[in-house]
Formats: C-alpha cells, structure tokens, sequence
C-alpha cells in the first residue's frame, strides 16, 4: 500500500491521501517530489534537531575569523597567571571563568574556547573542500563509467578497485613527508599550515571517491534508459552536455546524502590525522591537534581533555543523522 | 569454478603488481632523498652514496637524487625481483668476495632493508604482525559478538526508547575519535582509577592465553567501538528486512519460539554478509592498527610505521603499505571465492 503512494508521490501526482486544509475546493494543488521531501524532513523530529546543530557549527565556523580579528575569540595568547605552580591551570574544573568559559590550556593558559572554536572552522574547511573535491572526482568518473559502459566502464572498476586495496591511513602517513615536500619545492605551496591543508585535502580526497563513483555509476545504469536520455541522443547532444546537463541534475538527491555521510568521516579522519601528526601543525589549531595537545593532560584536566573531542563527537552525530533523515526524506522507498 | 578461481587469483595478482608500482611511483616521484634519511643529519655526499648502496637504490652520480619516472620503475624492478628471488644488502659482489659478514643475505620473499634498524624488513615486520594480529583478533571478537547482539536487541525492540538509546549511544561512541576512547581508557580506567591493569603486550609463549587475552582486552575494545556502530546498525537493519519475508512468517506460524525464529530464521540471512563485511574489516586492520598500537604502546604494524616515518625509515614504510594492501586483495580473493561457492550466479558475472 505504501509503495503506490510514494510512486505516486515520485511521479510528481497530487497526494491521493491528502490534507484538506491545504487543499481549496475544486482546486487540487499538486506538490514537487522536493516539497513533499521537505515535508517529510521536517517532520522527523531527530533530523530536524541535527540540522539546527549542524546549521549552528557552520554559522559557528564562519564567524570565528572573524571573532578572532575583533578580539572576542583568542587562541594564541599566553595567560601565565592563570596557571598554579604546577602549571595547571587555578580553580576547578580547569580554570572555567567568565573570561574562559571552558578554562585555560595547561603549560600555556590559552583560552580552550577559542582554540576549539576557531580549530571547528579549520576542521570543518579542511573536511568541506576535501569531500567536495572526492565527490567531484567520483561523480565525473561515476557518470563516465555508467554512461559509457564497456571498456571505460571496466578500466574504472578496475581504478575503483586498485584504490580501495590501498591501506588508506597509513599511505596517509607513509605519504605525508615524500608528498609535503613535493607539494613545497614542486608545485610550489607555501610551507606551513597550508601546504599540510593541501596535502590532507587532496590525499583524503584520492583514497576517498571510490564508494562516491561506484554509487553514482549505478545510478546512471538506471537513468541513462529513461526516455528524456534517450531524446536527448536522438537530437545529437554532445557527450558534454549529456553528462552534465541530462544525467547530473537527476543525481542531486544520492549526491546530497552521500556529502553529508563523507563530510563528518573526513571530519573524524583529519582528526585522526591530525594525532599522528600529519595535518595542520599546532599553534594553528583544529579540532584533531587541540585533542592531540590535551592528551598529555588527559589525567589532571579532564575538561580541556574533553571538549576538543565531544566537539567532534557532536558535528559527527549530527552529520550523520542528517545524512540518514535526507536519505529517508528523499527516499521514502528505503526503509532502513 | 576453477575457472573462475584461477581468474579471480589472476586478477588479485595483477592488482598487487599494479598497487606495488603505484607506490612505488608516489615514493620516489617526490624530492625527497631517502638516502639523506637513511645516513643521518651530518652526512657527507660519501656516506650518502654508501647509504645509496646499501638500500639498493641507483645511484645517478655522487650526492644526486633525481625523482623521474625510470627511478621509481627501476627501484621496482629491483624490489620485485627481491621477492621472487630475494637480495643482498648491499648488492656487490666484490664487498661479498672480500668482507662476507658484511653483507647481509635476505632470501625470498625479500622486502627489503633498513638501514636505520640494521635489519631486514621481514624481521622487523615478522616481529610486529604478532602484536596487530591478536589484537585485530580480539577486536574481531568483541565487535561481531557485541555489534550482533546489541543490533538484534535494537530490532527486537523497534521503535522504543531502548531501541532509540542504542543506536543513539553506538553512534556517539563511534564519533569519538578512537584516540580519545584509547587515552580516556588507558589515563582513567587503567591509571588514575585502577580498574584494569595497565595493558602491555605478553604473548602465549610468554604468559599463556589468559594473560594473552586479558592485555589485548582494552586496546581491542578501544578498536571495536570505532567499527561496533557499523555492525549494530547493520544486524538491525537485516534483521527488520528478514523478519518481513515469508519463511520468517511461516516459522512463527508453525509455532516456533521466538527465540528461535530469531536466531535460527532471521539472524541466519544476515550472517553472511555480516561475517563478509568482518572478514575484510579484519584484513584492514591487520595493515595495522595504528592510533590503537601508538596509544596503548604495543609494537604492531601500525606503531612500526608511525615510527617509520617518523625516521623516514623509507624500505619498511613500503614494506609495511604492501603487506596490508596484500590482506585487503587477499581477503577480496577469499570472499569472492566463497560467495562463488554458496551462489552460482557470481561465478557468471
């Protein structure tokens, strides 16, 4: 029973089970399969929580710049005085104070607010542009292999393949001083945090597309025999257009969920990555290096020891749930 | 089916030579002198070119390293060789006529050499792969077994708050990174309240199994809770799907216990994609366990590498890359072929 509706509800047709109070008399309002998407978003409760959160990080990452520059964030500055004998920092709980809502660093008095603040926007940025450019990667060759078929199809199951066998985080590490110094000497990035950017964004991408490609190759099996595909070879579309303007804005939907279930992976990823010391170096912070930093005072402060790693665990939850509530939203005929 | 065994054992062989040649491609393509690592700080062009040698890198004039594609495709050849027909450190016939005990004899299959350690890759490799398999092992365990058992409660229950709080706390326990969970277990459990004995890595041969298992206990579990989540959510989401098809249904109406519609119907479909997914989840972790291994201390695959590279130790690092890429194609070979056997339609396609 359920699936007539949604199959109606996909094909675009009035909701046959309807909701009179949306609906004048005699004039029946059809519904896109987006709204009625939004509409089942909104519903779910979880989803809808994880979202405001998610929204709230963001906005978060982007102000934080900025709040560094007026002054009100500071992740650099020594508070000495703050620290008791031990160099720890005074009071309980790790120094909390008006001024330092989560205390201060041990050893240096840094603000752990700031430093876990802006180190969100660093963590975010890197695992934005890293899974935006592995779902570019694995879209394009996703639609080549799908649409194409035979040979090219096989060459890139074969790539999909080879990359996948590669033991992902440790060629990450293994990788990272052969590879930071090509990226300095030849390609010519400025050393430092950026260059370590770069290399984490480009690398995670590298071993990160294939799961994007093998999806988004399936997806094409299927649509590239729909009518409109057909039509559009019928009236001599070039290959360009046909992967880019007739079969791309059909995958929206799979694409928007995978993006929100790679980003908090890469989120985790960096972190891990930065522990073993292979992303953007301290005193710039992110949420992986600030974790890292807290571990040596894993013991005497359990605050600073925690916050770095709860802000992760709070983006990623709500990342993923996100994720499952659009896939749910968009597609009502999977039932997890 | 021999057939296709023999073509998919092919096909995983071509992928190790394909993977190998990548990376040997994207270590040497680089500016770095692994020579330069492999002698020190304080090193002369001289002591450079001996270093050069003794790794069996070509040499291209005293003090030059050139990153150009013949590099790469000739360190290859001379690695592949190795393999099939093992090497010498350093390779040269007349230190060997005049000096013997100087040259060191690595016989097939040979990884190579690090002069940083002064021993072959296959010793230092052979040492760790120990430590990373017990532990692997014992994450296996913990994350079928507890993944199984919490997935189905969560099926069970559909719906309710228990249902809601598992999936809810396996999710939240799997976005904390396992570095935070392996210091918090080994910083709080293990030292500050003493709840567990600081683990140290003790093999049968030196404790027995007792103490073997009781030290792998809290690295495995720091490894467990980062796949656990995925087994939770996958058992629940079988199980549902299962308890919705017919022979399910027939097995309730004949009267069966439900117990044992659960374990005996239900559960059973989803074994075999579970025990595939544990299977290759299992070789991955073999390549090393590195943020486990470096937090609890124990001398894995995964901490050989982390200090690999930390001395840019270049021969190990590869050695390493390759025998966890081997397991991943391995354990491919291995489910493809025993999905082959239990479904006749793979063997086809």
């Amino acid at each position: 029973m359920t699936t007539t509706v949604s199959n109606l509800e996909s094909e675009g047709l009035p909701d046959p089970t309807g909701h009179p109070d949306e609906m004048d008399r005699g004039k029946v309002e059809g519904k896109s399969p987006t709204r009625l998407a939004i509409e089942r978003f909104r519903k779910d409760r979880l989803s809808m929580v994880s979202f405001i959160i998610v929204a709230l990080y963001i906005l978060g990452g982007i102000l934080a710049p900025f709040l560094v520059k007026f002054g009100l964030l500071d992740p650099t500055s020594y508070h000495q005085d703050l620290l008791n004998e031990f160099t720890l920092p005074e009071g309980p709980l790790g120094g909390i104070s008006w001024k330092h809502p989560l205390g201060v660093e041990p050893g240096t008095g840094r603000d752990v607010m700031s430093r876990v603040w802006l180190g969100t926007t660093l963590s975010l940025t890197i695992a934005l542009i890293a899974s935006l450019l592995a779902m570019a990667i694995g879209t394009v060759l996703g639609i080549i292999a799908g649409f194409t078929g035979g040979l090219t199809d096989g060459v890139i199951g074969r790539l999909i393949d080879l990359t996948l066998s590669f033991p992902s985080t440790l060629m990450l590490l293994a990788l990272s001083a052969p590879m930071y110094a090509l990226l300095t000497k030849n390609f010519h990035v400025p050393e430092g945090d950026l260059a370590w950017a770069t290399y984490v964004v480009v690398f995670l991408a590298i071993f990160g597309w294939p799961p994007i490609a093998r999806l988004i190759r399936g997806q094409v099996l299927s649509i590239r025999e729909r009518e409109f595909v057909h039509a559009a070879t019928l009236f001599g579309a070039s290959r360009f257009r046909m992967y880019f303007k007739e079969i791309l804005p059909n995958l929206w939907a799979p694409l928007l969920v995978s993006f929100t279930l790679l980003l908090p992976a890469y989120i985790s990823a960096e972190a891990a990555l930065s522990y073993l010391g292979v992303s953007i170096k301290p005193p710039t912070p992110t949420l992986g290096n600030v974790l890292r930093d807290s571990l040596n005072y894993a013991e005497f402060d359990f605050v600073y020891f925690f916050s770095p790693a709860f802000a992760i665990a709070l983006i990623v939850v709500c990342f993923n749930l996100l994720g499952d509530g659009l896939r749910d939203a968009l597609d009502p005929k999977s039932n997890r | 089916m021999l057939a296709y065994v023999i073509r998919r054992i092919f096909v995983g062989v071509a992928m190790l030579l394909a993977m190998s040649l990548v990376t040997f491609t994207l270590f040497f393509a680089s500016p770095v002198d692994p020579a330069q690592y492999a002698c020190g700080k304080n090193c002369s062009p001289v002591q450079r070119e001996q270093a050069r040698k003794a790794l069996g890198y070509p040499s291209r004039g005293e003090g030059v390293w050139e990153s150009n594609i013949k590099g790469p495709a000739e360190m290859w050849g001379t690695f592949a060789k190795g393999i099939v027909k093992g090497r010498q450190f350093p390779a040269d016939e007349e230190l060997r006529k005049a000096a013997p005990e100087n040259v060191v004899d690595c016989a097939a299959p040979c990884f190579g050499y690090s002069t940083y350690s002064i021993r072959t890759v296959n010793e230092m490799v052979g040492e760790a792969l120990p430590v990373t398999f017990s532990i692997a092992l014992a994450a296996v365990i913990l994350w079928i077994f507890f993944g199984v058992l919490i997935g189905v409660l969560a099926a069970v229950t559909k719906g309710s708050f228990l249902d809601r709080g598992i999936v809810g706390t396996s999710l939240f326990l799997y976005a904390f990174p396992s570095f935070f969970i392996g210091t918090f277990l080994l910083t709080y459990i293990s030292i500050k309240w003493s709840l567990y004995p600081l683990p140290s890595y003790t093999s049968i041969a030196d404790g027995g199994v007792g103490t073997w298992a009781s030290n792998l206990l809290l690295p495995a579990v720091t490894l467990a809770m980062l796949y656990m989540a995925g087994y939770v959510r996958m058992t629940r989401a079988f199980v549902l799907e299962s308890q919705a098809e017919d022979y399910v249904r027939t097995a309730r109406a004949k009267g069966l216990a439900t117990r044992k519609v659960l374990f005996k119907h239900a559960l059973r479909a989803a074994l075999t994609p579970l025990v595939t997914m544990a299977g290759l989840d299992f070789a991955s972790v073999l390549g090393g366990a590195i943020i486990t291994e470096s937090i609890f201390n124990f001398n894995g695959l995964g901490k050989l590498a982390v200090s690999a590279n930390t001395n840019y130790d270049l021969p190990v690092l590869i050695g390493i890359v390759l025998i966890a890429g081997a397991f991943v194609i391995t354990a491919n070979i291995i489910v493809d072929i025993l999905y082959a056997f239990i479904d006749p339609r793979v063997r086809v396609g």
